[in-house]
């Protein structure tokens, strides 16, 4: 009983693009502007809500091992950034100003925001962005797919 | 090299002792692919490392006083660059790792206690993940310095306890059970959210130390106050709102009721952190301390009185735990009642609240034997309901043994450690107000009718068809009974050096609010 | 004179409160929780707002008339806390409905043994 529309699948097919280029987006540019890892994860796992809306018949079993996983090692990642920090204390920030990976001093005056800058902070932005976008992936797939539909 | 590492680890504990289990809780469920030991056994060593590291935390209190770590600065001891703290600070005196102590112990055998109970289960690395979750919210509030730290930790304990008491997620009655227990915790968190909102309002402060400093003692003050107060009773299963504690504990995996106990005695750690360290000068503090007494003895007297009827014997113990939570309460409410006369509190409140800390441990430790041997007659058994119980006693004879022991450790028998810590209670209590005393002597004859019941009709009796083949449980299973057995008889014996070694610190740690204060400002 | 931001938190509160008490539908209670939270967050925005100040970053900055970061943060934290309880509650929820076929708090097992 497959009752979604052609068009929403084709439009579900196109939106795919654009809503991952602006989630990417915006958990990269979480330490220039608004937003972050929480943010841009939660516009990411919209893009799955939206693909179990359109595409839910077509599944033939629930992924949602491969997001669980992505899950722990989203938290593992972050915490482990923490860990490294342990040379000065916990969650030292040890790649700022470093010159080497995310690690250019902050310009001062108006600047275009050099994504280069900040030390650890978009690393974890990432870590977070990975951690959010599957966990609220796996949050839907398991309301809507193990739960979903009327008690029988 | 040696001795650079030791350092190393020394200067690094308090935010070790967070961070282990909760990079171990992530990294458990990715273990599932090497089998439901390999969870297990790393969930134990974990606990186990972070035990450890908790013992040499203490030490160093004890030794060096208050330990302090700045979180993110480029030196940990780096806690006020310019006078006010700006990072999250974690604070360790003697009272947090006496708690952290009791509750690392705890679920650390509730762990081990698992690695058997549990294995019947599908997904259990999810379970053990939890348990993880849960030890690291329960070190971070007793650790942390920070207010909305506390606040996260809560939170974080809250989510992983309510998954927890869910896990047996086949039975509709523990989805109640976790649902009432996440409404009554979101609640008291958000309540806990907003006096913080109303203390950083007036002060721009988070810090529990420069908070501490900088009180004005304003009305909104008091209201934050009031706050803090209802919502860690709330959190802690004190009376007017007890009733997740019944359902929360008689329905989860044993273990788990096991490891609740020291989850809700954190709160009650915060409670007591709040209203000693925060709000320990304020005139009025007389009046929340009798609202403190009055919910100990509303505790004690409730929770015995609903226990007697219970037949179920996982919810008979939970209401057991709240009234055991009320000598806590009534304990360390006398001693904040009197905390502004330095004589009373020489006379009779330092030892009410000596009393009161130590039955924290103990109760920790029995209320954990019990609801371990609980988990073991329903392993055996496969039924909670007392009346169909009856002459497991020749079945299981060292299970009976130990729950004779935590038996007569709860009723406050001497020579176990409940009689030594009740003891205390009585006769510092006595002088405080006789009345008091009266109720809670009262309160441990009940107690003891209740469990009395409760030994005769499981252990004793004419022996039932159906168990027949009721053996004894497991080594693994009997081990962290027969541990919590020994601690208790071993407490119960020498009093004194126990007193000596950890709860006096704790009590001194927890009236010397300018030492706490002083590490920071 | 009442800042209006703060009349409102009161007002959410209440309705959040009443909800609580008053509502037997479980999706009820967790929207119940969630309007108090929401008041919270309100409660610490406003907490930290300047009346014509500017985000509190400093490159550049064309005033040093800044709104407080520190509410912003605990706003944030308390907002994916909120995300993970409300989940949990409804997964809760889901389950509940699974096994009673109702979402009414009158029909529970754990009520009736209780009373």
């Amino acid at each position: 009983m497959n009752d979604v529309s052609l068009i929403v699948k084709v439009v579900a097919y196109i939106l795919i693009v654009p809503v991952f280029i602006f989630g990417s987006y915006v958990i990269l540019h979480g330490h220039l502007s608004p937003g972050g890892g929480f943010a841009g994860g939660a516009i990411l796992a919209t893009l799955v809500a939206m693909l179990v809306i359109t595409f839910r018949d077509d599944f033939k079993e629930n992924p949602h091992e491969i997001f669980s996983i992505l899950e722990c090692i989203g938290m593992i990642f972050f915490i482990l950034l923490a860990f490294f920090g342990l040379s000065s204390s916990f969650f030292h920030n040890f790649l700022v100003n470093l010159n080497g990976l995310f690690g250019k001093p902050v310009h001062f005056g108006v600047n275009p925001g050099y994504l280069n800058t900040a030390g650890v902070i978009p690393l974890m932005n990432m870590a977070v962005g990975i951690e959010v976008f599957s966990a609220l992936s796996l949050i839907v797939l398991m309301l809507s797919m193990r739960y979903g539909g009327e008690r029988k | 090299m040696e001795v650079g590492r030791e350092m190393f680890i020394i200067e690094h504990l308090p935010a070790l002792v967070i961070a282990i289990p909760l990079l171990a809780a992530f990294i458990a469920p990715l273990l599932k692919r090497f089998g439901k030991h390999a969870v297990s056994v790393w969930s134990i060593l974990n606990l186990s490392i972070v035990e450890c590291l908790v013992i040499v935390l203490g030490y160093r209190v004890i030794k060096d006083g208050i330990q302090s770590y700045a979180i993110g600065a480029s030196i940990p001891s780096l806690l006020s660059p310019n006078g006010l703290p700006v990072r999250i600070i974690l604070e360790v005196d003697a009272i947090s790792s006496f708690m952290g102590l009791t509750s690392i112990s705890i679920i650390l055998l509730a762990c081990i206690y698992s690695a058997c109970f549990m294995k019947k289960y599908k997904s259990v690395e999810r379970y053990y993940s939890l348990l993880l979750l849960m030890a690291a919210g329960i070190m971070g509030m007793a650790f942390t310095g920070d207010m909305f730290n506390m606040f996260v930790f809560l939170e974080v304990l809250s989510i992983s306890s309510a998954g927890l008491i869910a896990f047996y997620a086949y039975k509709g009655e523990a989805i109640e059970a976790a649902f009432k227990y996440l409404v009554i915790s979101s609640i008291s968190a958000l309540m806990v959210l907003f006096a913080i909102a109303l203390l950083y309002g007036q002060y721009g402060l988070l810090n529990i130390a420069a908070l501490g400093a900088a009180f004005r003692f304003t009305i909104l003050d008091k209201i934050a106050l009031a706050l803090l107060v209802s919502a860690f009773v709330m959190k802690c299963g004190a009376v007017p709102l007890h009733m997740w504690v019944a359902d929360a504990y008689g329905e989860a995996p044993a273990p788990i009721s096991a490891s609740l106990v020291v989850a809700s005695q954190i709160s009650l750690y915060a409670l007591f952190r709040i209203c000693f360290t925060l709000f320990g000068l304020l005139p009025a503090i007389q009046i929340i301390a009798w609202f403190i007494i009055l919910f100990g003895l509303a505790s004690m007297f409730v929770g015995v009185t609903m226990a007697m009827p219970q037949k179920d014997i996982k919810r008979l113990m939970a209401y057991h735990a709240i009234s055991q939570t009320g000598y806590m309460l009534l304990g360390v409410g006398v001693g904040l009642a009197v905390i502004n006369d330095i004589n009373a509190l020489n006379a009779f409140g330092i030892a009410a609240m000596e009393g009161g800390i130590f039955h924290i441990i103990n109760h920790a430790m029995y209320k954990g034997l019990l609801f371990l041997v609980a988990g073991a007659i329903i392993y055996r058994t496969g039924t909670k309901n007392l009346n169909e119980m009856g002459g497991l006693g020749n079945r299981m004879p060292i299970t009976a043994v130990l729950f004779l022991i935590g038996m007569l450790s709860i009723t406050g028998l001497p020579p176990f450690n409940g009689f030594a810590s009740k003891l205390i209670i009585y006769e510092s209590v006595f002088l405080f107000n006789p009345i008091l005393s009266v109720v809670a002597m009262i309160v441990s004859i009940l107690t003891l009718a209740s469990f009395v019941k409760v030994f005769y009709s499981a252990f004793t009796g004419q022996e039932q068809s159906k168990y027949k083949d009721v053996k004894e449980i497991p080594a693994i299973m009997l081990v962290p009974l027969l541990i919590l057995a020994f601690l208790i008889i071993l407490f119960g014996l020498f009093p004194g050096i126990i007193l000596k070694l950890l709860v006096k610190p704790a009590v001194q740690a927890l009236l010397d609010r300018a030492g706490y204060i002083g590490v920071v400002v | 004179m009442i800042d209006i931001q703060f009349l409102t938190v009161v007002i959410l509160i209440s309705v959040g409160i009443s909800t609580l008490v008053f509502k037997k539908n479980i999706i009820k209670i967790v929207m119940g929780i969630e309007i108090i939270s929401s008041s919270i967050n309100l409660f610490l925005i406003s907490l930290g707002y300047r009346e014509g100040s500017v985000a509190p970053i400093f490159t550049n900055a064309p005033s040093v008339k800044m709104v407080l970061p520190t509410p912003q943060a605990l706003t944030l934290t308390n907002i994916v806390i909120d995300l993970a309880i409300t989940a949990l509650m409804l997964s809760l929820a889901v389950l509940i409905y699974n096994y009673y076929g109702t979402l009414s708090m009158k029909k529970w097992r754990l009520v009736e043994r209780c009373s």
